[in-house]
């Protein structure tokens, strides 16, 4: 029985075919984006999960020195003899050219068994050859095969770890990198039982796992970000399946009937009903797996260099398939797919047998429903409101984002309504009217597609203006935080020394830059210590301060930090900060520090020395004027010997900064044009949908002497209409949705806040793509009225031939 | 003559719906057709109403040939000189009664709200001017319809069954009303029908059948 009403339901589509195309195409553009996201994020978190486990990071101690320069040899030696357990690792980075590769030398003889090492071992591993000259690297086959620095040991590929990095013995790391003395070292979990705890035995600062900056920690509010994103494109897709659906049960409304009245079961009808979708949504949501993979694979290289210029995580930029992640997406397009016919299935069980059909009812609103809908609209906004302002959490930022975006597409109807009746009243001549009265006639039918175009537009305008306003104010904070004309780094104290002395007669102020890592308020942090002068005091951007904080931070006795720490820890100036054990000091102000995932504080140099003896500057800021900057940098390197790369000037700092900026959103926009993209069709679906069913109604109109050209032009107005006034109201939408990406979303993400700043030639550029968009999406069902035969015009006329 | 039809012809694919039909329709005259379904009458109504073109013959109206008009021809021509009433009304849903009726008029430029009132109060309208077209009766529909179709003052005016939907009393009332406007403008009446007693009020009576006319009796 099932089977027999499965058949006749399939008979729908085998008649139907481009109404299935619609249905296939919605659930798999829906299923490729959401998927397509959700693989670089099962990607990314697979690469932060070996990077975490790599020499057991996710679980060991070190011992580090506070300024975070390599350990002494001597101090390592003297802990091992103590009898303490401890593994020395060398770690750096090796670059020539495009090459690039992390190294970590670790010693295997002493390394914690927790150090998770395993590609150590097996029958087939030559573990002389790592030990011995001229060494083994350990590395992916992927990063083998890109672009290495030269003249490295030989390459053995191995699974499993982190990207960009390879792993062999200290002694190769040590002659790779240059450096003698360990980086850090790693502590065995269990100690001697009859040794005194650790800190007696060593000044070095022992870090714990939790306290390090971890890449899936910092890294979550960007794929989370992804996450919103994907669910949106998932959430406009479904509207295109919504439409299709709720056309198909229209169109087999008389069938069902009929089906009821021969004596077939409702739950068997439901039942085929359930089975035709899940078989349908199996198919597109394959489709829209390959379609996902294809997208995250294009995006992935991407995302890879703006997780790596964010925040310094490595991921691989090439993509694998994850069965576990085939079959989520699947699932979410069956759950999609049930939600969207949930309507539909509603109503085929309270459709009475013998009750006459109402034509087209399914995309009759009334205006009660109308009201109630638009009442639902303004609790969510409301609801939105109260998240934005009162909510103090990243998911109740989330929260009202969701809330605004359905509240505004529930709403969007009856305002469309309003408006047209509005122009209605204004419009002169019969045809004005006409248009403007049948549109407002089509948006029952159109509301649904409308929704998914505001939702693309608002995330467009909300996005670009949030890029938009991040990107200005980044820019004049790099041009307030990076004034001097030359930036200079000697490789040793003695150089740095030697250079103060040729600096200072040629410049016209040598400031040194110099920092400690440290802990502020329980995270990881650094303190700087910085020179008296006006290049700080007339440019440090300060956001909050307490008066002549600048002469008080002179006299040593004050501390200024930045918006992050301000923010993670509650601070406000006035309050006190401990910089070191000891040391504690009011906060004299706050400055704003984009892109910097981590605390900040800053004192005078004199400060500085004092609390941190051992570490003398060897980077400094040179104020020189414009038109000496270039011959100074040349004699810099030509007549003091500089390396090429230690002298750079304030524009390749500012070009290096913009570029890692721009990829940064380089994602975000390229998921922007395909949301647009995905609405756009949304329209063209509805457009479709409705083209057919309005022909009695466009008829009349061709039949009292409007050509069929002309009312194919119509159709094309109505759509540019109904896009501009979508538009229009996106953009209030965008911008409150700006205003919660900047000031509550950002703060709570990444600690900061950005001024807001709106852009009209960015939205004049989308308003366009949108009547583009409209216009693409009306040509069809357009020339296809334009070129429709009289006689399908006149059966809507003639019951006889 | 308002109306010269010489020799029309017209095909479905393979089923020929008219074969050569003539005929002529004078200023003030009105003209009953008959005929079984599927005969060909709502085809022939379409053609002379210039919503479809012939495979063969000839449509004068008015002195011009319309048969090979272009498309924005035909718009016009129907647009000025022809007022039609379907057998499904086929109103504009989104439009007023009001505006529904004044539709046509203001198209062609002829736009005469007295008109339109009195015809509105002729046909029993007046007081739902302001409804839209779902709101209304089948009946209410059909005589909205025949307002719009008389309202710019056609030269020609074809109607298919249009009082089809109204009681005996309505329906008499509409047809006076059409035979009075036809009688007073000089307009002419082709009128499908399936009551030979409204056939019998019309000037002269044909009967369509196999796709050939004959008078009224002949088969």
């Amino acid at each position: 029985m099932v089977y027999t009403a499965l058949s006749t339901l399939f008979s729908h589509w085998r008649r139907h075919p481009g109404q299935l195309a619609m249905l296939v195409l919605g659930l798999a553009l829906a299923t490729a984006l959401w998927s397509g996201v959700q693989a670089i994020n099962t990607e990314a978190r697979a690469a932060y999960a070996d990077a975490a486990a790599t020499l057991g990071q996710d679980r060991l101690d070190r011992l580090v020195r506070a300024d975070g320069r390599p350990v002494p040899l001597a101090d390592y030696i003297a802990l091992r003899r103590a009898g303490y357990l401890v593994s020395p690792v060398i770690s750096g980075e090796l670059r020539a050219g495009d090459g690039r590769l992390r190294l970590l030398g670790i010693d295997p003889l002493t390394a914690p068994p927790e150090a998770n090492t395993p590609t150590l071992q097996g029958e087939d591993f030559n573990l002389a050859a790592f030990f011995t000259a001229p060494g083994l690297l350990l590395m992916t086959g992927a990063t083998a095969a890109g672009p290495l620095p030269p003249d490295l040991p030989p390459i053995r590929t191995t699974e499993r770890f982190p990207p960009g990095a390879a792993l062999t013995d200290i002694g190769t790391a040590a002659r790779l990198l240059g450096q003698s003395d360990p980086s850090y070292l790693l502590i065995w979990l269990e100690q001697p039982a009859h040794l005194p705890p650790l800190s007696t035995a060593t000044s070095l600062q022992r870090i714990a796992p939790e306290q390090r900056a971890d890449p899936a920690q910092l890294t979550e509010s960007f794929h989370l970000n992804l996450t919103a994103f994907g669910l949106l494109a998932f959430a406009v897709g479904l509207f295109i399946v919504h439409a299709a659906i709720g056309l198909a049960f229209e169109q087999r409304r008389a069938t069902i009937r009929t089906l009821r009245a021969l004596g077939l079961p409702l739950r068997s009808l439901l039942t085929a009903f359930g089975l035709e979708l899940a078989v349908l949504s199996l198919f597109a949501g394959l489709v829209g797996l390959i379609l996902g993979y294809a997208i995250a694979a294009a995006l992935m290289p991407g995302v890879a260099g703006t997780l790596r210029g964010l925040y310094g995580a490595d991921l691989p930029g090439t993509l694998s398939f994850d069965p576990i992640w085939a079959l989520a997406a699947l699932a979410m397009t069956l759950a999609g797919a049930a939600l969207a016919g949930a309507q539909a299935m509603g109503r085929t069980a309270r459709l009475p047998i013998l009750a006459p059909a109402l034509p087209q009812a399914w995309h009759q609103a009334s205006t009660r429903q109308m009201r109630r809908q638009a009442g639902v609209a303004v609790a969510l906004l409301s609801l939105s409101g109260t998240f934005a302002l009162w909510g103090d959490s990243l998911i109740l930022g989330f929260g009202a984002v969701a809330c605004l975006f359905l509240g505004a597409a529930l709403l969007l109807p009856i305002t469309l309504s309003t408006l047209l009746q509005l122009a209605q009243r204004g419009a002169r001549g019969p045809l004005g009217e006409w248009l403007l009265a049948d549109t407002r006639q089509q948006l029952p039918g159109l509301s649904l597609a409308l929704m998914a175009l505001l939702l693309a537009l608002s995330a467009n305008i909300g996005v670009s203006t949030m890029v938009g306003s991040f990107r200005a104010t980044f820019v004049g904070w790099l041009d307030q935080r990076l004034v001097a004309e030359l930036y200079v780094t000697a490789q040793t104290e003695a150089e740095a020394a030697r250079l103060m002395a040729y600096l200072t007669p040629r410049t016209e102020a040598v400031l040194p830059v110099v920092w400690a890592d440290t802990t502020l308020a329980g995270r990881p942090g650094a303190v700087y210590g910085q020179a008296d002068h006006p290049t700080f005091r007339d440019h440090w951007p300060l956001i909050a301060a307490m008066p002549d904080a600048w002469d008080r931070l002179a006299t040593g006795d004050g501390v200024l930090i930045n918006e992050q720490l301000a923010r993670f820890a509650g601070l406000s100036p006035g309050a006190r900060l401990t910089i070191t054990p000891g040391v504690t000091l009011p906060i004299l102000g706050i400055y704003s520090d984009y892109g910097n995932p981590e605390a900040q504080a800053i004192i005078t140099l004199d400060r500085f020395a004092a609390t941190f003896p051992d570490i003398a500057p060897t980077r400094f800021a040179l104020r020189v004027a414009p038109a000496a900057t270039a011959a100074l940098a040349s004699a810099l390197r030509d007549d003091f010997g500089l390396p090429a790369d230690a002298v750079i000037n304030q524009t390749q700092i500012k070009r290096f900064s913009l570029e890692i900026f721009e990829q940064t959103f380089l994602i975000t926009g390229a998921l922007n044009l395909l949301t647009l993209g995905v609405a756009g069709f949304a329209l063209l679906t509805g457009l479709l949908t409705l083209a057919d069913m309005r022909l009695p109604q466009l008829a009349p109109v061709w039949a009292l002497g409007i050509t069929r050209a002309r009312l194919a032009r119509f159709e094309l107005i109505r759509s540019l209409i109904l896009a501009t006034l979508t538009f229009v109201l996106a953009l209030p939408v965008g911008l409150a949705l700006a205003w919660m990406l900047l000031a509550v979303i950002n703060v709570q993400a990444f600690g900061w806040r950005l001024p807001m700043q709106v852009f009209p030639a960015d939205a004049g550029q989308l308003l366009a793509l949108a009547l583009v968009a409209a216009c693409v999406a009306a040509a069809l069902p357009a020339l296809r009225l334009a070129r429709i035969s009289p006689s399908r015009l006149l059966k809507v006329f003639a019951h006889e031939a | 003559m308002l109306l010269q039809i010489d020799g029309l012809t017209k095909a479905y694919g393979p089923v020929a719906v008219l074969r050569g039909v003539s005929l002529t329709l004078a200023h003030g005259q009105s003209l009953a057709l008959t005929g079984e379904s599927g005969s060909g009458k709502s085809t022939l109504m379409h053609l002379v109403g210039a919503l479809d073109t012939p495979d063969d013959g000839s449509i004068m109206l008015d002195g011009v040939e319309i048969t090979g008009m272009d498309d924005a021809a035909r718009a016009a021509l129907r647009r000025d000189k022809i007022g039609l009433v379907f057998q499904q009304f086929n109103l504009i849903p989104s439009l007023s009664v009001a505006q529904n009726i004044g539709f046509q008029a203001r198209l062609a430029r002829r736009h005469d709200p007295a008109r339109d009132a009195m015809l509105a109060q002729r046909l029993g309208l007046s007081d739902l001017m302001s409804r839209y077209p779902e709101e209304l009766s089948g009946g209410q529909q059909q005589r909205v319809a025949i307002a719009r179709a008389l309202a710019h003052a056609p030269a020609l005016i074809l109607a298919d069954e249009p009082t089809g939907n109204l009681d005996e009393a309505t329906g008499d009332a509409v047809l006076d009303l059409l035979l009075e406007l036809v009688t007073s403008t000089g307009a002419a009446l082709m009128m499908v029908t399936h009551s030979t007693r409204l056939a019998a009020r019309l000037d002269r009576r044909l009967h369509l059948s196999r796709g050939q006319l004959a008078p009224l009796g002949s088969g």
